[in-house]
């Protein structure tokens, strides 16, 4: 059978439940006696286990079904979580996950069998003996095992005294055309209802082998119910109704479908003449039923001995409600309506976005050129404004992902570092929620690892140590997120040791970054800030956890390259403090237009503070750097025209326009010559010939087609 | 603005022939393969990049990308002059780069060079000319320098 098709939804939803299961168990260590946790375990492992099953991996299946086991005796009680054994699970999880990347790699699961950790798993089923006997919260859980396979016993009566189905599949005029004429002409046409085992986790799959079957056998599906769109996206319960016109012999195609794997039964009966008319008596019928008051129930009751079509719908409108009693319902309406889109699509799809902004600022230069204000245009051109914003604030949504994604796997992480370090210690995670661009989100796993890292190797002290220093034994790290205006910081915090300026100071004296001379003058910020240059580890010994001195410059690198900031707050013994932040888009800023001799640069708004008048009397030399007093607060002035090496000669004047920008808690003045205005630009990359110019972070394309640079005021000071 | 030189003149091409867009830069003339050329334009408005290398010229606009734009002859080591009518910017588009455009002084022909027509050149000569060039081509009696797009594109990358 040729499943794949499903390859790709298998592989995410694999990688979802992996995750899923990750959490699970984590939490399960904490709480041992956490049902709800167990249960939903259970269910995972299971559904993993069906997937794997279904899409064909066998040695995946295998492990699955141990791991299933495991859980399985969990759930009942009789064996007891221990730490030994969440390890192995652990270590199951680590298996499952490499077969995953190698399907993913390679379209097969490999040859590992994995045979170690299978016994292993084997083991804990073996010794469930010893374990002592189930207590009272092992009887109830068992309970509620046997209640829940009751309901899906319950649930499968239901769907058989549904009856056949297909009767109650509401036809359209043409559908009742096809069917009467091919009646009409010979024929055969029969109804079918298919039910799929409600364990089956690919039903999709299934219906469409279904089809397949039929199509082979010469068979047509005239009429199917729900649409075969419905049932391709998998939205339907776990049966559906066809009416197929052909050749097929109706008992062949039965036994056929029947032969489908988790297909539980089929019925079906040829579709008689008088069937498409009285599909419109019955479906009267319904509307009368719908129109009545629920006590006309008892009379439609009897309905079924007279007019056996009606029955169908009456029966089915009385079985709605119930259905939705039994709790089975709620849970799938959660399920949000989503489509899987593939990223390069979006990535086109901003990039045309992108494209409508720029000809809309065209649009907007030439409709101010004329001289002659034309009210009709202007609003028109309000109105295009107003509309390119939105589409693009839209396509700017559908691109965010929260980074629940990527921060998932942190704890499981913290807790083998945890282990391997043989220091207790702990992850808090706020604001998983917090929502960032796709791309930007695919990058910022790596450097958000290496500061977990980084806080759980140098920061967290020995247990020893912490209660000598009077801190709970067990370490603390923090990783919260958060949406600050135009950006999101995300905050890595331990309450560890601290960063030992003075260690930092003599490691860069030896490793040649800065001499002793410029180290003793260095503030206690700025040598926190050597830990940034290449090359540069603090730890004594070079552990595997980290130290290998790429950390932190890569960290920095990689976030400068997603146009964020990385900045560290410390204190020596009591912790420190690693803030990211990190622009919302990455594609379409809004900005602040300036001129400098006679050329144009942009400078993102999201880093202004002010924009300032200043005299040149106002300008002050402290250490032979021009500085402004700005409300009390001495602020260093950047003459843009000598940074920028401007060619044209400085324009006369004791009057400069002053743009005071930030950069975490530094501010600086930037003296321009003219100021243009807010627009909204689109950043597009200057190529590798000159990415040399560290200072400028991009290029745009103005309204007429003129290139101008983006500022990058961070690479400034 | 564009000039669509290749239309102008049909060659035939054989499997072991490559055809060549001949520029002028001062009194000589280079070759560039064809299959690397994107566009050739007249010059447009370029915008200055600062603190890079003074060959290159800056950015341009090229519907609607943001293209960088070197100047040949400060890269080959010639003095600079003023744009006259005849400069031209090609835009080339090698493999492993993004778009680049080349400033030359004029756009000449297009010839087809078999590799019968075509010398090495010898190396050992470490001018900074010959760093660049692949070949020469010899064509109707005159001497054509097949450029190495990769040394001259690439190098300045590093």
């Amino acid at each position: 059978m040729d499943v794949s098709q499903y390859l790709e939804i298998f592989l995410d939803e694999t990688d979802e439940n992996l995750q899923n299961l990750n959490t699970q168990i984590l939490t399960l260590e904490q709480e041992p006696e956490n049902e709800e946790c167990i249960q939903e375990i259970f269910r995972a492992a299971h559904t993993l286990k069906g997937m794997a099953g279904t899409m064909g991996f066998k040695r995946m299946q295998n492990l699955t079904h141990d791991m299933e086991n495991v859980f399985s005796e969990v759930r009942d009680g009789t064996i007891k979580v221990n730490s030994d054994m969440i390890d192995t699970l652990f270590q199951t999880l680590d298996a499952l996950e490499t077969y995953l990347k190698v399907i993913r790699e390679t379209g097969d699961e490999g040859t590992e069998e994995n045979q170690a950790i299978m016994k292993k798993l084997n083991d804990i089923l073996e010794r469930k003996g010893d374990e002592a006997p189930a207590g009272d919260a092992g009887a109830s859980d068992k309970d509620a095992g046997s209640d829940a396979s009751g309901d899906a016993k319950e649930d499968k009566a239901d769907a058989s005294s549904d009856g056949a189905g297909w009767k109650s599949i509401k036809l359209d005029d043409s559908q009742k055309e096809v069917i009467a004429s091919a009646i009409k002409e010979g024929r055969k046409v029969f109804g079918l209802t298919i039910f799929i085992q409600n364990t089956c986790v690919l039903k999709a799959a299934r219906a469409f082998m279904a089809f397949k079957c039929i199509e082979d056998a010469g068979g047509e599906v005239a009429v199917s119910s729900p649409s075969s769109q419905d049932i391709e996206d998998e939205k339907f319960d776990f049966e559906f109704s066809l009416i197929v016109v052909g050749d097929a012999e109706l008992d062949d195609l039965k036994k056929d479908i029947l032969d489908i794997s988790e297909i539980e039964k089929v019925e079906g009966g040829p579709v008689p003449l008088d069937f498409v008319d009285q599909k419109e008596e019955a479906s009267e019928a319904e509307a009368e039923e719908a129109a009545a008051a629920s006590q006309e129930k008892t009379q439609i009751q009897p309905a079924p001995e007279t007019k056996p079509q009606g029955a169908a719908p009456a029966g089915k409108g009385a079985q709605a409600p119930a259905k939705q009693g039994d709790g089975k319902k709620p849970a799938k309406s959660v399920v949000n309506h989503t489509v899987r889109v593939d990223i390069e699509k979006l990535d086109v799809l901003m990039n045309l976005v992108s494209e409508l902004i720029i000809a809309k600022n065209s649009l907007v230069s030439a409709s101010n050129v004329d001289g002659e204000q034309n009210s009709a245009v202007n609003e028109q051109v309000e109105y295009l404004e107003s509309v390119t914003t939105s589409l693009h604030e839209s396509v700017m949504k559908v691109r965010m992902v929260p980074i629940e994604s990527v921060v998932t796997r942190f704890p499981r992480m913290v807790r083998d570092l945890s282990k391997k370090l043989g220091k207790p210690m702990e992850l808090y995670m706020t604001g998983e929620e917090t929502e960032l661009d796709r791309t930007v989100v695919d990058e910022i796993g790596d450097p958000l690892m290496h500061l977990l890292r980084n806080s759980a190797d140098h920061g967290i002290e020995s247990a020893e140590v912490r209660k000598e220093r009077g801190k709970p034994e067990t370490g603390s790290i923090f990783l919260d997120a958060y949406q600050d205006g135009n950006n999101v910081v995300i905050e890595v915090r331990d309450d560890g040791n601290g960063i030992d300026v003075e260690a930092v100071k003599n490691k860069a004296i030896e490793r040649g970054v800065v001499t002793p001379e410029q180290a003793s003058l260095l503030s206690e910020k700025e040598a926190i800030s050597l830990l940034f240059e290449p090359g540069f580890s603090t730890a004594k010994v070079v552990s595997d956890v980290s130290g290998r001195g790429v950390g932190l410059d890569v960290v920095k690198s990689k976030i400068e390259a997603l146009s964020g900031e990385v900045e560290v707050k410390s204190r020596y013994g009591e912790g420190s403090t690693w803030i990211i932040r990190l622009p919302l888009t990455l594609a379409i800023i809004q900005a602040l237009m300036v001129i400098v001799g006679e050329e144009k640069y942009a400078i993102s708004l999201g880093s202004i503070v002010t924009i300032e008048d200043v005299q040149d009397s106002d300008i002050k030399l402290v250490q032979n750097k021009e500085v402004i007093n700005l409300r009390g607060t001495v602020i260093p002035i950047l003459r843009l025209r000598d940074i920028l090496e401007t060619p044209t000669p400085p324009k006369e004047g004791k009057n400069m326009v002053v743009i005071i920008v930030k950069k975490g808690d530094l501010q600086a003045g930037l003296v321009v010559d003219e100021l243009i205005g807010q627009q909204e630009i689109v950043i597009k990359s200057l190529g590798k010939l000159t990415n040399k110019a560290k200072m400028i972070s991009g290029a745009t394309i103005l309204g007429d087609g003129e290139v101008a640079l983006i500022l990058d005021t961070n690479a400034l000071f | 603005m564009e000039e669509n030189v290749m239309n102008e003149v049909s060659v035939a091409v054989t499997e072991d022939s490559i055809q060549y867009i001949v520029i002028r830069l001062g009194d000589e003339q280079y070759g560039i393969d064809i299959k690397y050329i994107d566009n050739i334009l007249r010059v447009p408005g370029i915008t200055r990049v600062p603190k890079v290398p003074s060959y290159i010229t800056g950015v341009i606009n090229l519907r609607g990308e943001v293209v960088p734009v070197m100047n040949l002859r400060l890269k080959m080591g010639l003095e600079d002059t003023e744009f006259t009518n005849s400069t031209r910017i090609i835009i080339l588009r090698t493999e492993h780069q993004s778009m680049t455009g080349v400033i030359v002084d004029e756009v000449k022909e297009v010839v087809t060079l078999s590799s019968e027509q075509v010398d090495d050149v010898n190396h050992e000569t470490n001018s900074e000319e010959v760093r660049f060039i692949n070949g020469v081509g010899k064509y109707e009696g005159g001497l054509i320098s097949l450029l190495n797009l990769n040394s001259v594109i690439g190098d300045s990358a590093a």
